[in-house]
């Protein structure tokens, strides 16, 4: 009988879903970059603002924060570059991560009507969601560009690197997305909690302020939030700010650990997505 | 040796629990439930109060198909079928047992899955060809083959939100008319859409099957669509397979069975909080109990509920055809009061005296709910009622073939021009 097994094309087995999911991943890349697409058009159809919005947030918020950290905590920045940039090199990564996160937790239950009539691996739809905050992110890169032209700032070399810390913030928000997915399908009241996770992030991550500023003794333990990491490396690479390369590494250990538990987490919990969501 | 699907002993649980109304896990309770298990600890007379109730949507199921072979699966609501559909496309997994199947399978659980109503008729044709699992080259090498037989093309690059009905459902069915896999799952999918376009889609499906030799697997409460669709049957009863053989054979054990219904007490197609229960459904007429009268013979519906005492209701009582589409829905309070207070058991006649009901197997689904606050007490649905004898025997309506659940004999007026 086993033996048999080979002249089978497909096997269902309890578990079995296992052996061949990778390669399924494969097979299914088309699905994958065609739902990545609908999101992206569908995104920027219905909201007559679609792409200004993704200009307009970032935008705003720094400004504020550019205020408040450097004009009435006055906080400096330890690099050369306008404080305005230096907050935005930062905002650019944690926007993108804030929108991957809160985009792909409901991505699962905003297409329970897919995953309950059709198989395909579940992965694939927080992870085109995470694209679609990648298409955000990108026209948010505009402003930057914009805002270098404005203080008539030259970046530094090193942003030959930055993609790169653009795949590395990817599979931080991919890691913890993937996590936050698989648990809000279980937990429907879950989604309540994860804008209070975001929230809480913006003001534990060195958005506004530069991770400079924290003593020496904690910059390890501070880099425990993963996109301490990314940050820090997106203003070594636009700005040239100095890198305190331990701390980042510790951020990359981090999240390379998220993403594994992310992937287990989620393929564990998949199984049951059809009969419970 | 050249079976294409190996079923084999392959059996569904599912944990029902009977607390809420929510079918979902909260984490608060979650958190609740776990710190009630600490404090029993405490209580160590107390024991877990959790009522949690394994059902069984399939049980042992075991078959072979053949390469070319149409199967048809029929049985009632929460027999099993959509489970078993659900499994063979992998949508979801079974507990125990193995599938082994050869060739390609493409599902089609649902018209126009994953349609956007956003995006136009043309993007939708590649994104829901995509999640049926055609390539992007399949679906151009198709896609004027699609437009043609959905009758869409002056509407192509309209979102399908502004889409009638109609052409919704021939573009979404025209896609899935496409797909060659070698194995074909179908549900009811042709409950929608308009007589002529179901038409259209039972002769292309035909086509698939038979003369291409393509492998389908074909769930519908249709019995004339089962009939002309397939040559083989699976009949499933409460999970388990209760035969499986030539359609013909089963599709009239079927029908045997569904005119001797069972208990509605023990009826399975249910939900609701439990606090009333609708136990008792019969049908009454010339000063006895029915299974089936003669189209236009007035018949009365008793309902016997149980109830906790003191709770206020309201019923409703819809009238289906075999396609589970409603005809009529009545309420308790349409033309009396709802009930402020009620009794351990209460008992309701309902007089139907419909004399347009034609010919067939007629079900109701019932709900006994609270009127202000929408909690339902227990909601029974697709419950099979009466079955409708036709006349034509006696040569009062000698065509019998014509369209519609229900019989109105209206004057044509010849105007003298």
């Amino acid at each position: 009988m086993q033996a048999n097994d080979q002249s089978w094309d497909l096997v269902i087995e309890p578990g079995r879903s296992e052996k061949n999911y990778w390669n399924d991943l494969w097979r299914y890349r088309e699905l994958f970059y065609i739902l990545s697409w609908r999101d992206i058009k569908v995104r920027y159809k219905q909201t007559v603002i679609g792409a200004a919005w993704s200009i307009i947030r970032p935008l705003l918020t720094t400004i504020i924060f550019t205020f408040v950290f450097s004009r009435v905590a006055k906080l400096q920045n330890p690099g050369d570059a306008p404080y305005a940039l230096m907050v935005f090199a930062g905002m650019l990564p944690w926007q993108f991560f804030s929108n991957a996160l809160s985009e792909s937790s409901n991505s699962l239950v905003g297409n329970a009507n897919l995953i309950t009539k059709v198989y395909f691996p579940r992965m694939i739809i927080p992870a085109s969601s995470v694209i679609t905050s990648l298409v955000d992110f990108a026209i948010s890169f505009l402003i930057l560009l914009g805002m270098c032209i404005w203080y008539q700032y030259l970046p530094s070399w090193q942003i030959i690197f930055l993609p790169l810390f653009i795949l590395f913030a990817f599979i931080c928000a991919f890691g913890v997305g993937l996590y936050l997915t698989a648990v809000n399908v279980k937990y429907r009241d879950f989604r309540y909690i994860i804008p209070f996770i975001i929230q809480f992030g913006l003001y534990i991550t060195p958005i506004g302020f530069s991770s400079s500023v924290i003593p020496e003794q904690y910059r390890l333990l501070y880099s425990l939030n993963p996109m301490v990491g990314v940050i820090d490396g997106f203003r070594w690479c636009i700005l040239g700010d100095p890198m305190h390369w331990q701390s980042f590494f510790v951020s990359m250990g981090i999240s390379i650990l998220f993403l594994w538990i992310g992937v287990r987490y989620f393929r564990k919990m998949e199984k049951t997505f059809a009969d419970s969501i | 040796m050249s079976s294409i699907i190996e079923v084999e002993q392959v059996s569904k649980r599912f944990i029902i629990s009977h607390e809420g109304v929510s079918q979902y896990t909260a984490l608060r309770d979650e958190i609740s439930q776990k710190a009630k298990r600490i404090f029993s600890f405490l209580k160590p007379g107390q024991a877990d109060d959790i009522s949690r109730e394994e059902f069984w949507a399939l049980q042992d199921i075991s078959f072979k198909v053949e390469q070319g072979d149409r199967v048809g699966i029929i049985g009632r609501n929460g027999a099993g079928k959509s489970t078993l559909l659900k499994i063979l496309s992998r949508i979801s997994e079974p507990s125990s047992g193995t599938i082994r199947i050869r060739g390609r399978v493409a599902s089609l659980l649902e018209v126009g899955t994953g349609f956007h109503p956003e995006l136009t008729g043309r993007e939708n044709i590649f994104l829901n060809g995509a999640i049926l699992g055609m390539s992007r080259a399949e679906i151009r090498s198709k896609f004027d083959a699609i437009v043609d037989f959905a009758e869409v093309e002056k509407f192509l690059d309209t979102p399908v939100k502004r889409y009638s009905s109609g052409m919704y459902v021939r573009l979404a069915f025209a896609v899935a008319a496409f797909l060659e896999p070698e194995i074909l799952v179908v549900d009811e999918v042709l409950a929608v859409g308009d007589a002529q376009f179901q038409k259209k889609c039972l002769g292309k499906m035909e086509d698939v099957s038979r003369n291409e030799g393509r492998t389908v697997l074909f769930v519908s409460h249709q019995m004339n669509a089962i009939e002309t669709l397939t040559n083989k049957a699976i009949y499933l009863k409460s999970g388990k397979i209760q035969n499986f053989g030539d359609t013909e054979e089963i599709v009239n054990e079927y029908l045997h069975d569904y005119e001797h219904a069972t208990d509605v007490r023990s009826y399975t197609s249910r939900s609701g909080s439990g606090k009333a229960r609708l136990v008792k459904l019969e049908v009454w007429g010339r000063g006895q109990k029915l299974t089936s009268v003669k189209q236009g013979e007035p018949f009365t519906v008793r309902v016997g509920i149980e109830a906790k005492e003191g709770l206020g209701m309201d019923i409703s009582f819809v009238l289906e055809n075999f396609r589970e589409h409603p005809i009529f829905c009545t309420h308790l309070s349409d033309l009396g009061e709802p009930i402020r207070n009620s009794e351990t058991y209460m008992e309701f006649d309902i007089p139907v005296n419909l004399n347009s009901l034609r010919k067939g197997e007629y079900l109701m689904s019932m709900a006994l709910f609270k009127p202000e606050k929408g909690e339902f007490y227990d909601t029974v649905l697709h419950f099979p009622l009466i079955n409708v004898e036709g006349m034509d025997e006696a040569g009062l309506f000698p065509v019998d073939h014509r369209w519609g659940d229900q019989y109105f004999p209206l004057a044509w007026n010849k105007i003298s021009i």
